[in-house]
């Protein structure tokens, strides 16, 4: 193989190996490829009442993060300001890994999300994202005569 | 200023629990270090920094609101433990690093100690 023409560090082989067993075990992806890595990294749950949606999004304006709803579709998006100064002869940058640059990250919801209340909140670099579900679709306990 | 990676070999217990590696940059100029973590979802109270001899250490723990009985359906992030390791090098002065934390960025300055700040020599003519 060509590969071991050009031997790479062990860690550069450990991060492949991970990828492809992360691969293997995502069976079905989304079309839109919600892939583990992006920025910001999401988490999302549901209650009976609402949908949950976490995104950790460190360092950012609260006032430029743009969240829109649109059929159903949620999407997180804005630019993060780079952190790092111009590099020159006294700069030295020894770990770069931090994201920075535009994102846009967008979640599916599910169908009884309600696009009228939505609420937002933005702490210590996480946005809280809370989507009602519609009451029609909460279940309800049916009294029998 | 080097990543201690051996870990696992530290007696603190809490460093065998397993937690996030927060993504960091660190930038070197004459008159220092300056880190930046990304620690999303720590506040001031739940974030712990500690240097012991020549290893910084940066941990904190994330606080979500978490409505009651709310079922996760998809987790990008599995632990609500941050921590990472670094080894100082003797030309830093722990006694003088300074620390902001702001929307989830830890902001770390460690200067240097002033016998290493950069110095002209001199070169005379013999």
């Amino acid at each position: 193989m060509f590969g071991s023409l050009f031997p790479r560090d062990v860690l550069a082989e450990l991060d492949r190996l991970q990828r492809e067993v992360q691969t293997s075990f995502d069976l079905s992806p989304s079309i839109r490829g919600l892939g583990r890595g992006g920025f910001p990294a999401v988490n999302v749950g549901g209650t009976p009442q609402s949908v949950e949606v976490y995104a950790f999004a460190p360092g950012l304006d609260p006032a430029t993060l743009d969240v829109n709803l649109d059929r159903g579709v949620l999407s997180i998006a804005g630019e993060r300001k780079r952190d790092l100064p111009v590099p020159d002869e006294k700069t030295a940058i020894h770990i770069h890994e931090r994201f920075d640059g535009r994102f846009r990250r967008v979640i599916t919801l599910p169908e009884d999300a309600d696009p009228d209340s939505v609420a937002a909140q933005y702490r210590n670099g996480l946005l809280r994202i809370t989507v009602k579900r519609r009451q029609a679709a909460q279940p309800r306990r049916i009294e029998i005569q | 200023m080097s990543e201690a990676r051996n870990i696992a070999q530290s007696k603190d217990a809490r460093a065998s629990q397993a937690a996030l590696m927060p993504p960091v940059d660190v930038v070197e100029d004459s008159t220092g270090i300056t880190l930046f973590a990304d620690m999303p979802g720590v506040s001031k109270e739940k974030l712990d920094l500690h240097i012991e001899g020549d290893t910084l250490c940066i941990e904190g723990e994330v606080s979500l609101d978490i409505p009651e009985g709310m079922e996760p359906s998809y987790a990008e992030v599995n632990l609500s433990r941050y921590r990472r390791v670094f080894t100082l090098s003797k030309e830093l002065d722990p006694a003088k690093v300074s620390a902001e934390l702001s929307n989830g960025v830890l902001k770390l300055r460690i200067p240097k100690a002033e016998h290493a700040q950069p110095r002209r020599i001199e070169v005379r003519a013999g």
